[in-house]
């Protein structure tokens, strides 16, 4: 009883025979081996597993690969520059220390892509507090994030 | 999750063929279904993938309605230029719906058919008087939502679109659970043209209409036209959240200042 | 934070430097428990009971042992059967009689009777994680339900359920500190005395990483290699092999790689790590186990879950004359590695508070009940024992008519070392520069004109006051030891100078979150007048620091900071006798300043990296005198407690028909002595305020008191503060160095979940003090406000 999955992650294709049970996040964690995508919770409330599909921020652990059939997935591996260069938004965690133990950091970023993509310029603190409802941190009391993504959405507008 | 047998459908009717073929569950956002099946609540032995039928998805404006494809993200709802210039309410309410990610992937279609009792969607349905189309009939709100994770829906049936009328002036407000953010009581009014309609979520087994509310309302389209109907806790849920009777003085004060918003 | 991103050399000790170990939590390099696979690994799943009290009748292992893929299943008999001990209790409490406290076993897996929903009961290893979720549904256990008591106060009951025979009174200790007659006589001239009934909610630390573990024994070796999700991983492989399995200390190698936050949960030694470990030898395979988060909630230790009467004596002026507390703590079901440590030592002891409190005594119960076991979260007995103080202190100021800030200056500590009548000797200190600080910060002076402002539009705004102190940089090992610690609390550093001058610190400490990694890197950097770029800091790993005691407690810097200043004055010691052999001179002429050693008053000088070169190049070396090398380690015990304190303001609004609280202003300014990297320390108290928030307003962990279910298994009903139910914090500090340790720190990661819960519910009340509210429950969620507002205004129509 297995299933056939073809997507792209991180510009790469990747087809493979997949137990149907297999959720996105265990694609992307065993199947690919990038780990920087977590699993914080079973109920879909963490968003530690965040990750873009088609440019979208989705919770990788609420898909079932399968769904992917012909999606573009991006994962926190996929987002810096070539040579390792951070991505505008990494650089922004960075400088405004809006992360701590780094657990929920990567669903955190791939969510504040997402919410700078939708929201540009428009982006208001309570923009942005109301834009990470669906990430959890428990290490920054989520001052500095919001700092950050004002920052990053800054940066990504080369403003 | 228990095993299970994955199929894409590419249409409608090889959907409903698989539906009837299989006994399966229809997949369409996954939000509350896959999160079901991670927890072993539901065990379908057939998924049947509606992600990648195109004509299930979209927004278009029919005469005096708004008319939304079963599998449009809640996402393009609240982001949608159409809804938000005909129904400003509803794409509040998906602008609402659970977080930026489940925005992302769930869908209509998905939210009604599960007929979650705390779910945004069904508030809107009802309080808007959609009509629920599937690939057999017409469903009018009314008739859609039967109970706790209940509705209408035969086991072939498949919803394609919702049908909301454009009502003269709407709005809805949700009174948020603190841990889930889910709808602990959420209230949708409806100015029609022809009445007022009050439906409310999270606070019931089931969404429900108001119909005391509804009447003062239409009278007079005032907070204060509420001030003396008194909403029964005796059917209203009670958990560590809310007990019912907090939860039927919140469904007063939403109601109220719903009104208060949609009148502006 | 206007402190330069990169520093290259010269002091960096205060300067704002961005975190080395962001790199890879960026990139999704970090390596986290989970994240590590070995060949061959297995899956554990963990079967848990479903009752919180039962007699186990039978298992019978034939169906999930023949389920595909399945590879051992195993229960308490199996390591009863193999002499795995019980779960060790690290402090011994002495009782009021003079008793030890009972000390019933806590089996890894449960034998005979189960004493909590989620205990466990077995556990079932497969190829692949869902072959072992599979084949432990197959289990048949038969159970035989009995009687449950959750509640601390009803399982003193006479007739409530025995938890453990060994305790038929579910009493664990009733333990005492303080003089009681002293405080009888202070009550007697009482003026005015203030009562309050305080219930500390039951908290569920929800570090973002689930706890995992990945245990690996090989056969070749006879050896473990044991990846645990981990804040101590010495104290973890101590406690592990010497008191449970047995296993020389040697042969076991303990590694806490990345850790996803811990917050006082990831300190103690788990049933779950302990049976794999084991059984990786059974099955001769490693064998991985990470929570699903339903298992977090049931089984992590949980935090807080106190009762307390509380009363607090005054004089006509509003003087504190004395101070008298019973406290009743619930310990759940069986004693957790530092369970009995929270409500005593870390508790009674902070009851003075910043008040010059002459006579104190506090009594308290801890008592066994079939919830899961309670230990240390952020804060441990602090934030428990600051709520009990600065609520009454609060109250007391209502009912007298005092003004907050007044009434706390009137009873501020101000003549250091101060001796309190619970035990703590305070070093240093200026609680009133704090509390002018945040009333300053908070406006404090506007804050009429905001309250009529927000009336205008229907809402209540209130303005609530905590000055708190904590007990920090735990401990003095001697005086910890005389009051029942059965381990030691120093702290090892070692400093490894490399042949090119760079130089890598090994420290006992563990970083979870905190920054280690930067916090002392600079540390060492400034000390030896090296780039921060040439120093990296290893921590976590039994197989490369010589010891440690971890982290917990904001013991870092003050205790593990100090001991790689204590190796880094042995480096210096060195460096300076191969300097003066180098330049000829004698070694008490030598100084070093900057990274060179020079010969005073003169032009002579030799920089650190040639010292390190000629230590490992020994060619012109005073070998006769001196070994080669340059690599120092030091353990360094504190002498005294350190004393963080600080005043926290919250200002609220409250919409009074619905009952939702907006905080809309968060001040704190605490004092955490000298501070290394403010950057990361607002980065603490942030998470620190966000968590003791998180208590005052959204969590609570509930079991049901008929079926002893936890109520709030999953975030759909535990409410963990999102980033639209917090504020931006105005946070700043004042500084009165430690006296007692070589960096002048105190440690500042508990502040905020100590401050916190006091100043938001103070808040609260004070906005609805007008419609007559003088208490309200924590957490204050929208219907426990609103249903606070129907009683007051109940009573009043009455």
């Amino acid at each position: 009883m297995t299933t056939s999955v073809s997507l792209t992650v991180n510009g790469k294709p990747v087809s493979a025979e997949i137990d149907p049970r297999m959720l996105l996040v265990q694609f992307i964690r065993e199947h690919l081996g990038l780990t920087g995508t977590h699993v914080g919770c079973d109920t879909g409330q963490c968003g530690a597993c965040t990750v873009l599909v088609d440019g979208n921020a989705i919770k990788s652990c609420m898909v079932l690969a399968a769904q992917m059939q012909g999606a573009e997935v991006t994962t926190i591996e996929g987002i810096g520059g070539p040579n390792g260069d951070l991505h505008p938004m990494q650089a922004a965690f960075k400088e405004c220390h809006g992360l701590q133990c780094g657990f929920c950091t990567p669903g955190m970023v791939m969510s504040a892509i997402d919410l700078v993509k939708r929201n540009g310029k428009a982006l208001t603190e309570e923009a942005i507090r109301a834009g990470l409802d669906g990430n959890l941190c428990r290490c920054t009391g989520y001052h500095n994030i919001v700092k950050a993504v004002q920052l990053g959405a800054a940066k990504m507008q080369g403003v | 999750m228990y095993a299970f047998e994955f199929h894409r459908a590419t249409s409608v009717e090889e959907a409903a063929a698989l539906l009837a073929k299989t006994q399966g569950k229809l997949l369409a956002g996954g939000q509350s279904l896959v999160g079901a099946m991670k927890l072993r609540l539901s065990s379908p032995s057939s998924v049947i993938d509606l992600g990648g039928i195109a004509e299930l998805r979209g927004i278009r404006k029919e005469k005096n309605a708004i008319v939304i494809g079963a599998t449009t993200r809640h996402a393009e709802v609240a982001a949608s230029p159409e809804v938000r210039k005909a129904i400003p309410a509803l794409a509040t309410l998906a602008e609402g719906i659970g977080d930026r990610q489940v925005r992302n992937m769930g869908t209509l279609g998905g939210s009604l058919a599960n007929n979650d009792p705390a779910a945004d969607y069904p508030a809107g349905v009802l309080g808007l008087g959609a009509t629920v189309r599937t690939n057999k009939r017409a469903i009018a709100a009314d008739d859609f939502f039967r109970g706790m994770y209940e509705t209408a829906l035969g086991d072939d049936e498949i919803i394609t679109a919702v049908s909301f009328p454009i009502p003269r002036r709407a709005a809805y407000l949700k009174f948020r659970n603190p841990a889930s953010r889910f709808a602990l009581v959420g209230v949708f009014v409806a100015d029609t043209g022809t009445g007022v309609r009050v439906a409310v979520t999270g606070a019931a087994p089931c969404v429900f209409r108001v119909t005391d509310m509804e009447a003062a309302f239409t009278k007079s389209f005032t907070p204060d036209a509420i001030k003396s109907v008194r909403v029964d806790p005796g059917k209203l849920n009670s958990d560590i959240h809310a007990s019912a009777e907090y939860r039927a003085h919140l469904i007063g004060v939403l109601a109220a200042r719903a009104v208060a918003q949609a009148a502006k | 934070m206007n402190a330069p991103n990169e520093v290259a050399t010269g002091s960096l000790i205060g300067a704002a430097v961005r975190r080395k170990e962001d790199a890879r939590f960026l990139t999704g390099s970090g390596r986290y428990t989970d994240d590590i696979s070995l060949p061959g690994q297995t899956y554990a799943c963990f079967v848990r009971s479903p009752h919180a009290h039962a007699r186990i009748v039978k298992i019978d292992k034939s169906a999930a042992l023949k389920a595909p893929g399945v590879l051992g299943v195993f229960t308490g008999d199996d390591l009863a059967a193999d002499k795995v001990g019980s779960l060790p209790c690290g402090w011994l409490i002495t009782d009021v009689n003079g008793q030890p406290m009972k000390e019933p076993p806590h089996p890894p897996l449960a034998q005979d009777k189960v004493r909590y929903v989620g205990d466990h009961v077995a556990v079932v290893i497969a190829e692949t994680y869902w072959q072992a979720k599979d084949a432990a549904e197959r289990l048949d256990i038969e159970y035989e339900p009995l009687p449950a008591v959750v509640d601390a106060v009803e399982a003193l009951r006479p007739g409530a359920p025995v938890v453990h025979e060994q305790a038929p009174d579910n009493l664990c200790f009733r333990w005492s500190l303080g003089d009681k007659a002293a405080t009888d006589a202070a009550f007697a001239k009482a003026h005015h005395v203030t009562k309050l009934d305080i219930v500390n909610n039951r908290l569920i630390p929800n570090a973002i990483e689930p706890r995992a573990a990945l245990a690996h024994y090989s056969r070749a070796e006879d050896a473990y290699t044991l990846y645990v999700a981990n804040q101590n991983p010495h104290v973890e492989r101590l406690l592990m092999t010497a008191f449970v399995l047995g296993v020389p200390e040697h042969k076991m190698r303990v590694i806490a790689p990345d850790v996803g936050g811990g917050f006082g949960s990831k300190i103690f030694l788990y049933p779950e790590e302990t049976v794999i470990t084991w059984a990786s030898k059974k099955i001769n395979r490693p064998i991985k186990w990470t929570a699903e988060r339903a298992e977090a909630f049931l089984s992590d230790a949980h935090g807080r879950d106190h009762h307390t009467h509380a009363e607090l004596a005054l004089d006509k002026d509003g003087k504190f004359l004395g101070l008298r507390v019973k406290t009743i703590a619930n310990l759940g079901a069986y004693l957790s590695t530092f369970g009995s440590s929270v409500p005593t030592y870390l508790y009674g002891t902070l009851l003075a508070g910043q008040y010059t409190t002459p006579a104190i005594y506090v009594e308290v119960d801890a008592v066994f009940t079939n919830t899961a076991p309670v230990d240390a979260y952020r804060g441990a007995g602090r934030p428990e024992a600051t709520y009990v103080v600065e609520r009454l202190v609060s109250t007391a100021a209502r009912e007298m008519g005092i003004d907050q800030a007044e009434i706390r200056r009137r009873n501020f500590i101000t003549k250091f070392p101060y001796q309190t009548p619970v035990a703590l000797t305070y070093d240093t200190g200026d609680y009133n520069a704090c509390l002018e600080g945040a009333m300053k910060l908070a406006d404090v002076a506007g804050f009429p004109k905001r309250r009529a402002e927000a009336e205008k539009r229907g809402k209540l705004r209130g303005l609530g006051y905590s000055t708190y102190i904590e007990a920090c940089g735990l401990a003095p090992s001697n005086i910890a030891g005389a009051l029942g610690a059965r381990a030691g609390l120093f702290e090892v550093g070692e400093i490894r100078v490399n042949p090119t001058g760079t130089v890598t610190v090994f420290t006992g400490s563990h970083s979870h979150g905190q920054g280690h990694e930067t916090t002392f890197a600079q540390v060492v950097a400034s000390r030896l007048g090296i780039p921060i770029e040439n120093v990296d800091v290893v921590h976590g790993d039994t197989g490369r620091i010589p010891f440690g005691m971890g982290t917990y407690g904001s013991r870092s810097i003050a205790v593990g900071g100090a001991a790689i200043m204590k190796a880094l004055d042995k480096i210096e010691a060195k460096g300076k006798k191969i300097a003066a052999h180098l330049l000829e001179a004698a070694e008490s002429d030598i100084e070093f300043k900057d990274g060179v050693f020079r010969v005073a008053g003169t032009d002579k000088s030799i920089p650190f990296a040639q010292i390190a070169l000629a230590a490992y190049v020994p060619h012109n070396y005073p070998l006769d005198k001196l070994e080669p090398g340059l690599n120092e380690t030091a353990f360094y015990d504190p002498t005294n407690f350190t004393f963080p304190a600080g005043a926290h303001i919250c200002e609220v609004e409250v919409d009074p028909e619905t009952g939702e609280v907006d905080i809309v202003n968060f001040t704190a300014v605490d004092d955490f002595g000298n501070v290394i990297n403010p950057m990361i320390v607002e980065g603490q108290v942030h998470g620190g305020i966000a968590q003791g928030i998180g208590q005052a307003l959204l969590e609570h962990a509930i079991y049901d008191k008929e079926s002893g279910q936890l109520v709030t298994g999953s975030y759909m009903d535990y409410a963990l503060p999102r980033a639209d139910d917090l504020p931006t914090f105005k946070v700043d500090t004042r500084a009165t160095p430690c006296t007692h340790n070589p960096l002048g720190v105190k440690g500042c990661g508990e502040a905020g979940a100590i401050g916190a819960p006091p100043a938001v519910i103070e808040a609260i009340i004070d906005a609805l003090a007008p419609l007559g509210v003088k208490d309200i429950p924590m957490p204050a969620t929208p219907q426990a406000v609103w249903r606070a507002i129907q009683e007051a205004k109940g009573r009043a129509a009455a």
